[in-house]
Formats: structure tokens, C-alpha cells, sequence
């Protein structure tokens, strides 16, 4: 089914740095890729781009399809492309995947040079403010100088909030969705129940699973299991499942009988087929790691204040992962420091995975603001 | 300037504040007093609940933030403002108190609109045997959004209740003009600039 506004058929680039990348715990990489895609057109005063970060699972293949492979969709097609709230036919988009990555960007299953094998466990741990950096790189293979709006939800939020704060001259507009300034302890317990389900599969190897030509595939399913159901609501999950039966349930066993069994156990196989673990080892910690008022004192304020972009935060009213609270410190932080920004709290049932979603009333929100950006 | 002509109080508003200085408008709806304090070079933020408000003010590009207002101001610094603004929405909100302790506390000095219940049209109406229905009043008793209903001189006895300082007045008629006599008995809507105890 061919959506008449989807940017159509696109290709994946990559970019080799011949240069060291050096982490903020230390580690290098004597040179990286990153693999990345670009929609629309770059205006000739390269003024019109945009960076779109992507969360835990994303990936660089944002919108559009594959011309081998019509049904690989990009994971926020929904949101942009040609009259879409971000449109193509006004904004070059820029989307990568993140060093530690496992879509072709430089990561755990890539090869050190040292010793000739995958990286597995050794990959370097990878913060957001690495990212950053290397994002900043990629924009200056492309030559943007400055971006029109760094976009993202979720761990995408959180990048596009860093890059407000690292790299404050480069960033005119932030598009913050369904983020945190840090995360919770809670949150943190969530993301350490998913790597411990990882890292005791006997199938892990201490992360050198690759030698042994095998995947911890009951780890990752649990983690992604787990996942899941922060990401969704408890309204949603009652609505779409209830306590549904499975045709000839009532077994009195441990087999799948709910049909919510059935969904996270679909989700959790699928995930574990194509997600590398130790990518996902990676992203949880760079989660956990996120603090950007850290420097500066604890103080959130105090960190925005280097910022000089304007800011769009949006917040999803059933989302308990990252709630409209946390949204909100965003925001505060922001006004205290009397700088510009816009605050909506979407009305949806669909929890945190709301903002990958095509919600009417949110991506009118999303379009009247980047109707404003000037490129 | 329509929406001066519209919003005769927005004139009034606006001449109370200079440029340079920063206000938050509560109530914001489109952000139409926003973008009118903008172009006289003032920073604004405004307070919207309802979504479609919200999104016309992202559209007209105002800084709107979505939130509740009988949820009061606890986000927001002491002193982070120099006006707060609450125009012709004190009547829609339950806790009168709390919310204007609370402009007072964030804002140096806040502002204050709300249509008279005591206007004489709406003092024949009730002698009429009819609840009241005008410019400043435009709803049905049964779809009003109003759930406060006073006067000039009730919210004055508040404001010396509470130690708020009034430190001006202007009254308008139903077709936007100003008052100059018997306000609370001429005056359709009432604009006050108030401050904290001295």
C-alpha cells in the first residue's frame, strides 16, 4: 500500500572517518563509519537541515522505503516526507545510525583493528555527548554548519537536547519528544532488568558471542519483552488485549493462553532476530549515563542556559516511562532562563511508543512549529 | 490591530508594560495578546489548556506552554516575570485565591481582567428575572465556562483582604470605551494592575 507522501524509494550512505574517535570514557576507534540517509534537498546557503536522532532501537532509515525492499519502511515515515509535518519538500533531513550502533554504523559487531575480530564486549561504552561529536562530524562531511532543528524522541530527545547544550551555535531549533533531563531510578532498574536478562544468557559469552557463532536470543527477548510493556499503557494494553484467550486456551499450563503472551512473545522473537545484544547492552547505558546538567552543577537551567536554540517539547499524557512530569522539568528549566519554547502534552493511549505514532492532533503540533522554522 | 479592536483590554494591558520586559500571559488562547506585546518588544510566555489553543499559538509562534492553571504556577521561579497577565479568565477558575497569590509570587506585579457583573445591563437583567447575557458575558447560564460571578467592588474588598495592592484601574463599556464615572455601575470590564504588599 503506497503512501502518495512518502519520500518513495531511498538509499542508505555511509561516511568513513580516517580519524581516532575518542570517547568519553577514554577508549578510541582509529577510525569509524557512520551510515546515514538524507531526504529532500540541501538549499544552497545550507540552511535547511535537519537532524533526526533516533532512540533505543532506531535506526538511520527514517522515512521511505528500499527499492529491494518496498515494505521496509522508515520507523517515523509517518511524520516525514513530502507535506508531512516534517516536509521534505522545505527541509533536507539527515538521518544516522549512532556509533555502538548495529545497522552498519561502527559498533560492537564491527571489526578492531587490534585484533581481528568483532569488538563484542570491548566496544567503547558510548554516551550521548559521543554521539554528539559524532553527529557534529557528519554534519560537517555534509557541510551544515548549523541545523534548522535537531529532532528526536525518546533517546532521540535526549540528543537533541545535548546537542542544544554542547554545541549551542549549531542548533537553531530543538524538537524534544517524550524525553527526560535524566533518567529515574526506576528507569534505571527497568533498563539493568534487560541487560542482566543479556548477560546471564548462557549464550552471551561475556559478549564475544560472535566467535562462537551464536546470539543470546532468550536474553534479548526478554529485554525487549520487558520493554514493551514499559512502552505501552496499561489502558492500551487493556484495550488491546484484555484477558483475550487464544483459540483452545484453558490448558492449565504454562503455554501461551492471553493473547498479550502472544504479542510480547512475537515482539520479544522479533526483536531478538535482527537486534545485537551488546548494541542494546550499549543504548541502556547511554540512557542511564544521561545527565547533561551534571556539568553544570546538577543544575538543568544553568546547562540550557548555554543554549540558543528554540525548543519544542512534547510529552504524551500516558507515557509513565518518560511522563509529561519529567517534560515538564525540561520546560521549566527553559522558562526560568526566560528562553523561547512551546509545551504540548498529547492526549494518547499509546504510551511512550505514542510518539512514533501517526496521532492527528501531535503531528499538527509538530507541523505549526516547523512551519516556523526558517530555512 | 484586530484583535485590539476585539480585545479592547489588550490596549490597556499593553500600555501598562515596557519594552524589554518579560510576561506570562495565563490563559494565552491563540496568543493574540502575546503577539501584540511582542511587537511592542516584549518576551512572553503563555499558559494554555486547551489543545486547540495550543495549537494556534504554536502556529501564530508565540512561546505557549500546555498546562493547567488550577494546577497553579509551581514550575515557575519566584520573581520569574515582570507581569502576569490573567485576562477574562479569573471568573472560569475555582481556586481565586491560590491563583492570585500565585501570579504574584512568579510576577513583580500582575494584571487582572474580568468582565463586571455589575454592570447595569446586567443588573436589569437580573431585575428582569433573567441571568444576564452581554458583550463581556456572552454564554448561556448552561453553557457559561464561568463558575465565579462578581463584582468590582467584591474583587476589590479581596484584594484588601488578601494585602494586594491595586495600583491601577481602567473600566471599559461593552463597546471597548473607557469609563470615567460610576465604574462598577457603567463598567463592562474591568482591567486592574495589582501588586504584592508594600
Amino acid at each position: 500500500m503506497e503512501d502518495k507522501r512518502s519520500i518513495g524509494p531511498v538509499e542508505a550512505r555511509r561516511v568513513v572517518f580516517d580519524e581516532p574517535f575518542v570517547f568519553a570514557a577514554g577508549k578510541a576507534l582509529p577510525q569509524w563509519e557512520l551510515v546515514y540517509e538524507t531526504y529532500g534537498t540541501l538549499n544552497a546557503a545550507r540552511t535547511n537541515a535537519i537532524l533526526v536522532c533516533h532512540a533505543l532501537s532506531g535506526h538511520h532509515h527514517v522515512a521511505g522505503w528500499y527499492a529491494d525492499n518496498p515494505k521496509n519502511l522508515g520507523w517515523w515515515d509517518n511524520m516525514i516526507g513530502p507535506g508531512k509535518p516534517i516536509d521534505t519538500e522545505r527541509f533536507f533531513v539527515v538521518g544516522v545510525n549512532n556509533l555502538g550502533g548495529c545497522h552498519g554504523s561502527t559498533g560492537p559487531a564491527s571489526l578492531d583493528p587490534a585484533t581481528g575480530e568483532p569488538w563484542g564486549a570491548d566496544f567503547p561504552v558510548v554516551t550521548v555527548p559521543d554521539w554528539v561529536r559524532a553527529q557534529a562530524r557528519l554534519a560537517d562531511h555534509l557541510g551544515i554548519e548549523q541545523w534548522a532543528a535537531v529532532v528526536g524522541g525518546s533517546l532521540g530527545g535526549m540528543q537533541a537536547l545535548q546537542w542544544t547544550i554542547d554545541l549551542p551555535e549549531r542548533v537553531r531549533h530543538a524538537l524534544v519528544i517524550a524525553a527526560a533531563p535524566k533518567l529515574t531510578a526506576e528507569n534505571i532498574a527497568f533498563n539493568d532488568v534487560a541487560r542482566q536478562a543479556i548477560i546471564t544468557d548462557p549464550d552471551f559469552h561475556g559478549g564475544h558471542f560472535y566467535r562462537y557463532d551464536t546470539r543470546p536470543q532468550r536474553g534479548l527477548r526478554l529485554a525487549r519483552m520487558l520493554g514493551h510493556i514499559t512502552y505501552l499503557s496499561d489502558d492500551q494494553m487493556a484495550e488491546k488485549f484484555g484477558r483475550k484467550r487464544r483459540s483452545g486456551a484453558g490448558s492449565y499450563s504454562f503455554d501461551v493462553e492471553f493473547e498479550v503472551e502472544s504479542y510480547l512473545h512475537y515482539q520479544g522473537d522479533k526483536f531478538a532476530g535482527i537486534f545485537d545484544a551488546n548494541t542494546y547492552l550499549l543504548m541502556t547505558r547511554a540512557l542511564d549515563y544521561f545527565d547533561p546538567a551534571a556539568p553544570y552543577g546538577d543544575d538543568l537551567a544553568a546547562a540550557l542556559a548555554r543554549a540558543q536554540a528554540g525548543f519544542l517539547v512534547i510529552s504524551f499524557s500516558t507515557d509513565w516511562r518518560f511522563s509529561p512530569a519529567r517534560s515538564r522539568e525540561i520546560v521549566n528549566a527553559l522558562v526560568k532562563n526566560q528562553q523561547p519554547v512551546s509545551y504540548a502534552e498529547i492526549a494518547s493511549q499509546h504510551g511512550h511508543d505514542s510518539f512514533l505514532m501517526a496521532d492527528s492532533y501531535y503531528h499538527a503540533v509538530v507541523a505549526a512549529y516547523m512551519a516556523n522554522v526558517e530555512t | 490591530m484586530s484583535h485590539a479592536i476585539k480585545r479592547p483590554d489588550f490596549a490597556v494591558i499593553a500600555g501598562w508594560m515596557k519594552p524589554g520586559e518579560s510576561v506570562l500571559d495565563l490563559g494565552c488562547g491563540a496568543g493574540e495578546l502575546l503577539l501584540l506585546l511582542a511587537e511592542r518588544g516584549l518576551r512572553g510566555w503563555g499558559i494554555e489548556r486547551d489543545p486547540g489553543h495550543v495549537l494556534a499559538a504554536i502556529e501564530n509562534g508565540v512561546n505557549v506552554i500546555q498546562s493547567d492553571l488550577e494546577e497553579g504556577l509551581a514550575g515557575f521561579e519566584n520573581d520569574a516575570f515582570d507581569h502576569v497577565v490573567l485576562s477574562r479568565t479569573l471568573q472560569t477558575m475555582r481556586h481565586t485565591q491560590q491563583i492570585l497569590a500565585e501570579m504574584l509570587r512568579v510576577g513583580r506585579e500582575a494584571v487582572v481582567s474580568f468582565p463586571n457583573f455589575a454592570y447595569w445591563k446586567n443588573r436589569l437583567a437580573i431585575l428582569n428575572g433573567r441571568m444576564p447575557v452581554s458583550e463581556d458575558l456572552p454564554y448561556q447560564w448552561y453553557d457559561t465556562p464561568n463558575v465565579r460571578f462578581f463584582t468590582m467592588l467584591d474583587f476589590e474588598s479581596l484584594c484588601k483582604e488578601m494585602g494586594i495592592v491595586i495600583r491601577e484601574r481602567q473600566v471599559l463599556d461593552e463597546k471597548g470605551l473607557l469609563v470615567t464615572e460610576e465604574h462598577n455601575f457603567l463598567g463592562s470590564l474591568a482591567v486592574y494592575r495589582i501588586g504584592r504588599p508594600r
